[in-house]
């Protein structure tokens, strides 16, 4: 029997956006029911919706109030997700390479420390994790991981950095991420892709999707900077293992 | 080829246009112009697509010179002193550089972004679409990052079409309008009341991102971490310190503070225009008249070609204007991305 669904919360944002909020916390039921309404959306387009941006517990909905008010795209909106989840189609899994600690992972160490582990058990714990991309966001390609393992929980930095390296893979919070872009970040860095998740005049510009299923591993310093070449250069350095 | 070559220009001017739409879902965010009335007047008066890429030029002066032919261009928004080869023209009208000469902006005088159309359109290989620039993905064409002294744009010999003017509507000075929400449960009655109910002023360390405001100190019932969800033009987020700011075109797709409010899309343009240190109210209406507004402002940029008129002469030394000093020597690199302190200074 399928349990009831408590419909989402329909909020305006402003004039010509709606989130609608399945939950106010990090749940993977809500992140699945988020992207069975963005899938919904994609598959029975509402006139008026220009795009949609999937988050952890809210789709937020994109629309030209010339065209469509909030009151009818709310009802519509809710019809779509209280339609009992279509059959998901099976996700791609992707295996990402990553160069753990070092200089491509400035914070493992720390980790293991503050955990009372060693690194090798810190990356073999990442290793062994099942992920799915929940969100994107923040900047382009910055991908947002659920399914990480609650013994890697840790509380963000107190001080945020100002500059993290591209391609950074970090923890934080409940999440693990992949960083396409160098940018500010409050998470710990563990090592570093040379995957691209997002690069101009490649086919696809973006690599991942929010619902993709991603795992990772281990490669050492030397290949990293082999595969961060050929991948500056437009190669896709990751592994696509089903789709 | 014809050529309009910016010979000197301040910080904060890129090349703009109607935004880059369909890709926030991974991260990316739209940009666009910060005044987008302003922008589609700009493009209407000389016959361009509404919301073409034009130049929007930061708080401080610029120099434009047309190189190897006439160059037919108009210019809107941001007031602020401009000449030709010394003769001064006026704002929400086209004009014609004869080849060789320079057209100069002076700083604005009231609002930050003023936008100059060529006709023809700016040359470039848009990206999903759009020609906007957004610096930090490295996005924008013909280039990538603010504009800088020797950049040029491509254009068609000039028309010989007669210039024309706009009338706009005047600009509404009343409270800046918003829709309360979407996270406005997280903060208690008396908290919305206060920000409700308080003079803001925007603080020096804006940016095309967002817009800091000084204030009150808006507390959160339940602290100020939320889980991240998605961000709109207009979103009024309020982090931990208390002091709510306005994401602005190059927003962050999502964000993970609550947002208490947000910024009406007709309300926008003049909000971003809003000078450091003026003071302004916000005004809290509900989403069904919010959308009523939007639908007249739709109307209002759709119907733009009716409010063009002939140029008639006019005596364009009604004001005795000073020159200011364009060279932007009191800019530093290092506050490049954002301006309100500098005019300040």
């Amino acid at each position: 029997m399928v349990p009831l669904l408590v419909p989402p919360r329909l909020l305006p944002s402003g004039d010509s956006a709606i989130t609608v909020e399945f939950s106010r916390h990090i749940d993977d039921a809500s992140n699945q029911r988020v992207l069975a309404l963005d899938r919904a959306l994609a598959d029975t387009p509402i006139a008026g919706v220009t795009e949609t941006v999937p988050t952890y517990r809210s789709l937020l909905v994109h629309y030209d109030p010339v065209q469509i008010g909030f009151e009818k795209l709310g009802k519509k909106l809710l019809v779509l997700a209280e339609r009992p989840s279509p059959a998901i189609a099976k996700a791609r899994r992707w295996r990402l390479p990553v160069a753990y600690g070092g200089d491509n992972g400035i914070d493992l160490e720390d980790v293991a420390m503050t955990l009372n582990t060693t690194p090798d058990d810190i990356v073999a714990r990442h290793v062994a994790g099942h992920y799915r991309v929940a969100m994107i966001g923040f900047t382009p390609g910055w991908s947002y991981l659920s399914g990480l393992e609650p013994f890697l929980h840790m509380p963000r930095r107190q001080n945020p950095r100002l500059l993290t390296p591209a391609g950074t893979i970090s923890i934080g919070g409940v999440q693990t991420g992949v960083q396409c872009l160098a940018g500010p970040s409050g998470w710990h860095l563990l090592g570093r892709t040379p995957v691209r998740t997002y690069q101009l005049h490649r086919e696809p510009i973006f690599l991942l999707e929010p619902g993709d299923e991603v795992s990772f591993f281990p490669i050492d310093a030397n290949t990293f900077a082999e595969q961060d070449r050929a991948a500056e250069a437009g190669e896709i350095v990751a592994e696509l293992i089903a789709s | 080829m014809t050529q309009l070559i910016v010979t000197s220009i301040g910080p904060v001017s890129s090349v703009q246009d109607g935004g880059r739409h369909g890709a926030q879902r991974y991260g990316l965010t739209p940009s666009g112009a910060m005044d987008r009335l302003a922008l589609a007047a700009a493009n209407c008066l000389v016959g361009n697509a509404l919301f073409a890429a034009c130049v929007e030029v930061g708080p401080f002066g610029a120099t434009f010179k047309a190189h190897e032919g006439a160059v037919r261009l108009a210019l809107t928004g941001a007031p602020r002193s401009a000449d030709i080869g010394g003769r001064s023209v006026a704002f929400e009208t086209s004009m014609t550089i004869p080849a060789g000469e320079t057209l100069t902006l002076g700083f604005a005088r009231r609002g930050a972004f003023s936008y100059l159309a060529i006709e023809g359109g700016i040359a470039g290989e848009p990206m999903f679409g759009s020609l906007a620039v957004n610096a930090r993905a490295g996005l924008g064409s013909p280039y990538p990052r603010p504009l800088q002294a020797g950049d040029g744009f491509g254009v068609k010999a000039a028309s010989t079409a007669n210039e024309r003017r706009i009338e706009l509507p005047a600009v509404a000075d009343g409270p800046i309008r918003l829709v309360m929400g979407p996270q406005d449960d997280e903060f208690a009655d008396e908290a919305k009341a206060l920000f409700l109910d308080s003079d803001w002023k925007i603080s020096a360390t804006s940016d095309r991102m967002g817009y800091r405001l000084e204030g009150p100190v808006i507390r959160h019932l339940h602290g100020h971490n939320i889980v991240s969800d998605g961000t709109v033009d207009g979103s009024i987020q309020v982090p931990g310190n208390g002091a709510p700011i306005v994401l602005m075109p190059d927003r962050g797709t999502s964000g993970g503070y609550p947002k208490i409010a947000t910024v009406i899309s007709v309300d926008l343009g003049r909000f971003a225009q809003i000078p450091a240190g003026t003071g302004f109210r916000f005004k809290a209406i509900g989403v069904a008249e919010a959308q009523d507004e939007a639908r007249k402002f739709a109307g209002l940029v759709r119907n733009l070609p009716d409010r063009l008129r002939a140029l008639e002469t006019v005596d364009l030394n009604i004001e005795a204007l000073h020159h200011v000093n364009v060279a932007g020597s009191a800019v530093s690199a290092h506050d490049a991305g954002t301006w309100h302190g500098m005019m300040r200074d």
